[in-house]
C-alpha cells in the first residue's frame, strides 16, 4: 500500500537539510513499529519518495512524502504512531492512501505551492509597499535575472505567479513549483523590491511553505488540488 | 519552542547549522531550576566526530538518570563559528539548554586524543572560563577531564581542576553528592577540590607539588597536603553486566563519523602489544554477557531506528562469545532490514563466512593490522599476527571473491631496521602474490593491496614508555624507503602506498610523554593560532613550531631521547594495576625480540589482577 504522509517542519528543524529529513523520517518510521516496504539487496532502504524538496532555513505546514507500506493500519493509527516518534518542531498532519504507480508520484504531481514571505524586524521595504503589491502584479512582464544549470539571463517570472497578495507584514503568494517551471519566493521578493526601487537587506525575511499542490485542469485552465487531497482516509 | 541561542542570521551562514541546535532524538531535556548540578559534557571536536563516541552517550545517559543532575552537551563550534562567536562574543552554549556553559557547575572534557588539546582551550575560552586552572573563582564552573589522555594529565594540568582517571561509571555519584553537599553548605571552591582529591580515582594537580632535576627529569611529585593520596587509582567497573548502558542514546539529524548502534561488548585486550596503551589502561579484559547484549542490539534499534549496528572492543576476536552474538545478530538485522557493520576481526574460517553474509564481497575490503613488516619487528612490539595466518587469511578471502586489502603498519618502531621498513612491502607483494596464484578465470580483475603506514608515537603506560621517538626527518627518510621498495615489487601495479603526516606525530609524542612544563607550549600554540590539529585543513605547524621556539621546549627531551630506566615518570602517580616493572620486563623483551603470551594462554603477571575479576580469574 502505498500512503502520501503531510507533515510540517518548524522551528530549529528548519536548519535540517532535506537529505537529512529523509534519513529523519526513515528513522522515525523504524521507531514507530510502522511497516515500511524495503528494496532488496545488501543494504535495503525504505521506498520513499519527498515531493518538492525545501531549502535549508525555510519552515513549512505543507510537506509531503510517500512511502510503501506493508499490513493495514488506519490513517489516524499511523499519523498517531508518526507523532510519537517527532522531534519538537516537526508534527506529521496526516497520513492517506494514495493509488499505487509512477504516475501519482508525488514527485511527478508537484504544479504549485503556496509561500508565505515574512520581513524581519526593521527589514521590511520601506514606504507604503503594501499597496504597491497590485501595481506589481499587474505588469505585463516580470524580469528577473536568472541563473540555472543551463542558462543565464533575464527572464519573465509573471506567468509562474499564479497569486500575490500583501499580508501582514510579508507577502503570500502561490507559485508555480515542480520540475516544469520552479518558481522561488525568494526570488519574487527579490524582484519586489527592485520594482519599489529598494534593495532587500541580507536576511530581510523568513519564508514559509503552506502547501503544495498538483494540477488536474486542462488546456481551459488550472485546477489546483492540494497532494492530501488526492488520498483516501485509511479507515 | 526553545529559544537558539545562535540567531537565524549566524546559522544561516555557517556550514551545518544542525552541529549548533540539539534538539536531536533522545536527548534529554529538564527543567534547569529543578536540578541541583548542571553538567556540560563536551568533547573537543566538531559534533560529527563527538556524537560518534561511545564514553558520552554512556556517561550522558547514566548522569542524566539522576533527577538532581541534568547533564548536557558541548562540541567545538567549527572555524567559521568560531570566528563569529569572538567577533560577535558570543558565549558558548550547551545544545540542549541553549544556555552559556559559564553558569554550569561542572564543564566535563573528554580527552580521546593529543591533537584536540588546543581546542580544550577553544572551548574554555569561548565559554568565557579562564584558561588557567588557578585563575578560576567560585562564579565558574570545575573543569574536569577524563578519557585515554588523563592518563597522562600533566601537559594540561593546568588548565584543569580535576581529572577523572579511569572508567566514568564507578566514582561520578560520589562526586555529585559531595558536590551538592559542599554547594549546599556554602562551602569554597578550594575546599570542594581539596575533599575531591581524596575520592579514589579523582587528580586535583592543584594538591600536587612537582620538581625538577638539573637535566630536566622530574625529581618528585608530592601531595601538597596530608590528606591528599601520594597516587591516584585507576577506576574499573568489575562487573560489566550490572552497568549502565544507553537504551536510547542521542541520535544526531546530521551524518555523524559513527552513524549507528554502537554495542560495546567487551573492554580491554589480552594481546599486549608493546605499542599499544590502551590494551594496557584498559586491562584487566572483561567480557559482558551475550545475551545481555542481545537485549540491547533489539532496545536500541528500537530506540533510535538506526539502520546499522556494530560493535565495539579493541579485538572483538577474542570476545568468546563473539559466534552466538554474531549469528543472533545477523537474524535479528535480517528481520529489522538493519546492517551489519562488522569490526576488524581476525580473518578465519568464521570471519569470512560471517562477512560474506552481511556484506557485499565485489565491494568490500579485508583489514589486516600486521603493524610491522618483518617477522622479527612483529616480535618486538609482541604482535601475534605471523605472515602464514596472514597469507592464509588473505587467500581464503581471495578464494570466497574478495580482491581488496587494506595493511596497516607501523613506522619508527623500537630497534627498526631497513629491513624491517623494506619487510613493508615484500608483505604486501606476498600478498599480491597469492592472489595472482587463484587461476585467472575464477578472480575477478586485479586486487587492490592498500598499504598504509602511521608514525610510532611512544605513550605512557606501554612497554614503549622509555623509547626514543624518531624525528620527522627520519621518518619521511622510511616512507621514502617504503614507497621506493614498493615501486621494485613485481606487482606493484596492485600495490598502493599511503603515509601520514610526520609533523603532527612528532607533535603527538611532545603532548603523550610531556610534564606540567609542556603547557605554555600548547597554550602559547593556540595563541599563535593552532586550533583543530587533528584535522590536516586546519593543522598549522608554523603555529606550533613558534610556540616550541619561544617556549624553549627541548623536544628532544620530551620526544627523541631515550629514558632511562631509572627515571620518574610524570604520569608514575597514576596506578593503571599493571606495574612499572612488568612494563620494564616488556620492554627488556622488545629489545630481545621475545614475545609475551597473551592473557588467555599464560598469565605474565602485569597486575592487573588485583582488580580481582576479568580474564585474570576466567577458567
Amino acid at each position: 500500500m502505498k500512503v502520501r504522509v503531510k507533515f510540517a517542519k518548524e522551528g530549529a528543524m528548519k536548519f535540517i537539510g532535506h537529505l537529512d529529513i529523509m534519513r529523519y523520517f526513515q528513522k522515525a518510521v523504524r521507531r514507530s513499529g510502522i511497516h515500511a516496504s524495503f528494496s532488496e539487496g545488501f543494504s535495503p532502504h525504505m521506498i520513499m519518495s519527498f515531493a518538492a524538496p525545501l531549502g535549508v532555513g525555510i519552515t513549512s505546514t505543507g510537506e509531503y512524502f510517500d512511502m510503501e507500506l506493508n499490513g493495514s493500519m488506519s490513517s489516524a493509527e499511523l499519523t498517531d504512531r508518526f507523532n510519537a516518534q517527532m522531534a519538537d518542531g516537526m508534527r506529521v498532519l496526516s497520513v492517506r492512501k494514495v493509488p499505487d504507480g509512477k504516475a501519482s508520484k508525488a514527485m511527478s504531481l508537484v504544479a504549485a505551492a503556496d509561500y508565505t514571505v515574512t520581513f524581519r524586524e526593521e527589514k521590511a521595504p520601506s514606504g507604503d509597499w503594501q499597496h504597491q503589491v497590485e501595481a506589481f502584479l499587474s505588469q505585463e512582464q516580470i524580469l528577473v535575472w536568472r541563473k540555472t544549470k543551463r542558462s543565464e539571463g533575464e527572464k519573465d517570472i509573471r506567468p509562474w505567479i499564479y497569486k500575490l497578495e500583501a499580508s501582514g507584514n510579508g507577502l503570500s503568494m502561490q507559485l508555480s513549483t515542480g520540475s516544469v517551471h520552479n518558481l522561488k519566493p525568494e526570488l519574487v521578493a527579490e524582484a519586489f523590491y527592485k520594482y519599489l526601487g529598494q534593495e532587500p537587506q541580507p536576511f530581510a525575511w523568513q519564508v514559509h511553505r503552506g502547501e503544495i499542490y498538483a494540477d488536474l485542469g486542462d488546456e481551459n485552465g488550472r485546477k489546483l488540488v492540494t497532494l492530501e487531497s488526492l488520498g483516501e482516509i485509511i479507515e | 519552542m526553545r529559544k537558539l541561542a545562535l540567531s537565524d542570521e549566524i546559522l544561516m551562514t555557517v556550514e551545518k547549522p544542525a552541529r549548533y541546535i540539539g534538539n536531536e532524538i533522545n536527548a534529554v531535556m529538564k527543567d534547569a531550576q529543578a536540578v541541583d548540578i548542571r553538567f556540560a559534557m563536551c568533547f573537543p571536536d566538531v559534533y560529527e566526530i563527538g556524537m560518534s563516541y561511545l564514553g558520552i552517550q554512556i556517561l550522558y545517559d547514566m548522569f542524566n538518570r539522576r533527577d538532581d543532575v541534568w547533564c548536557e552537551r558541548v562540541y567545538s563550534p567549527w572555524i567559521d563559528l568560531d570566528k563569529i562567536m569572538r567577533e560577535q562574543n558570543i558565549p558558548l552554549f550547551a545544545l540542549e539548554s541553549q544556555d552559556a556553559v559559564r553558569d554550569f557547575d561542572f564543564l566535563g572534557i573528554t580527552l580521546q586524543y593529543e591533537m584536540c588539546y588546543t581546542n580544550i582551550l577553544q572551548v574554555l575560552e569561548l565559554s568565557r572560563i579562564p584558561l588557567l586552572a588557578e585563575e578560576r573563582t567560585e562564579q565558574h564552573p570545575l573543569v574536569i577531564g577524563g578519557g585515554p589522555c588523563s592518563y597522562n594529565p600533566e601537559p594540561i594540568a593546568d588548565f584543569f581542576d580535576l581529572f577523572y582517571i579511569g572508567e566514568g561509571e564507578t566514582v561520578y555519584d560520589e562526586l555529585f553528592d559531595l558536590y551538592k553537599e559542599y554547594k549546599k553548605a556554602g562551602r569554597t571552591r578550594a575546599e570542594f577540590l581539596r575533599r575531591a582529591a581524596s575520592i579514589p580515582g579523582i587528580y586535583v594537580p592543584s594538591m600536587y607539588e612537582v620538581s625538577y632535576n638539573e637535566d630536566g627529569t622530574l625529581a618528585a611529585f608530592t601531595p601538597r597536603y596530608e590528606d591528599v593520596p601520594a597516587q591516584v587509582e585507576k577506576q574499573v567497573v568489575m562487573d560489566l553486566d550490572h552497568v549502565t548502558y544507553p537504551k536510547a542514546p542521542v541520535v544526531p539529524f546530521i551524518k555523524a563519523t559513527q552513524d549507528r548502534v554502537v554495542l560495546e561488548i567487551m573492554r580491554g585486550c589480552i594481546r599486549g602489544c608493546r605499542f599499544c596503551q590502551a590494551g594496557m589502561i584498559y586491562r584487566p579484559t572483561r567480557q559482558k554477557d551475550a545475551e545481555s547484549m542481545k537485549e540491547y542490539a533489539r532496545a536500541m534499534l528500537e530506540n533510535t531506528g538506526y539502520e546499522e549496528i556494530s560493535l565495539s572492543s579493541l579485538s572483538s576476536s577474542d570476545y568468546e562469545q563473539l559466534p552466538e552474538l554474531v549469528n543472533y545478530l545477523i537474524d535479528l538485522c535480517s528481520e529489522k532490514k538493519v546492517n551489519i557493520s562488522l569490526p576488524s576481526l581476525r580473518i578465519d574460517a568464521f570471519s569470512l563466512d560471517v562477512m560474506s553474509k552481511v556484506q557485499d564481497v565485489k565491494k568490500s575490503s579485508l583489514t589486516f593490522a600486521p603493524e610491522a613488516g618483518s617477522q622479527r619487528m612483529r616480535d618486538v612490539i609482541n604482535k601475534g599476527l605471523t605472515e602464514e595466518v596472514i597469507l592464509e587469511g588473505a587467500g581464503k578471502a581471495f578464494e570466497g571473491g574478495w580482491n581488496k586489502v587494506k595493511l596497516y603498519f607501523m613506522l619508527g618502531l623500537p630497534t627498526e631496521t631497513e629491513e624491517d621498513i623494506k619487510g613493508i612491502a615484500h608483505l604486501s607483494q606476498k600478498i599480491a602474490e597469492r592472489y595472482y596464484e587463484i587461476p585467472k578465470e575464477r578472480r575477478v580483475g586485479k586486487c587492490q593491496i592498500t598499504a598504509s603506514t602511521s608514525f610510532f608515537v611512544p605513550k605512557p603506560f606501554t612497554p614503549f614508555q622509555w623509547a626514543s621517538m624518531n624525528t620527522e626527518e627520519q621518518f619521511l627518510e622510511k616512507a621514502k624507503i617504503v614507497k621506493q621498495e614498493v615501486r621494485a615489487q613485481i606487482n606493484q601495479k596492485s600495490i598502493k602506498y599511503n603515509y601520514h603526516e610526520a609533523d603532527v606525530s612528532v607533535l603527538e609524542g611532545l603532548l603523550a610523554r610531556g610534564d606540567r612544563r609542556v603547557a605554555k607550549t600548547i597554550l602559547e600554540a593556540y595563541r599563535n593560532g593552532a586550533l583543530f590539529d587533528a584535522w590536516s585543513e586546519t593543522f598549522r605547524m608554523d603555529a606550533w613550531k613558534k610556540a616550541i621556539e619561544s617556549t624553549g621546549t627541548d623536544m628532544n627531551f620530551y620526544v627523541h631521547r631515550e629514558r632511562d630506566l631509572g627515571e620518574l615518570f610524570p604520569w608514575d602517580f597514576i596506578r593503571i594495576g599493571v606495574t612499572k616493572d612488568f612494563l620494564k620486563r616488556e620492554w627488556e623483551n622488545a629489545k630481545q625480540g621475545k614475545v609475551t603470551s597473551n592473557c588467555r594462554e599464560k598469565c605474565s603477571g602485569c597486575g592487573a589482577a588485583k582488580f580481582g575479576g576479568g580474564v585474570c580469574y576466567e577458567g
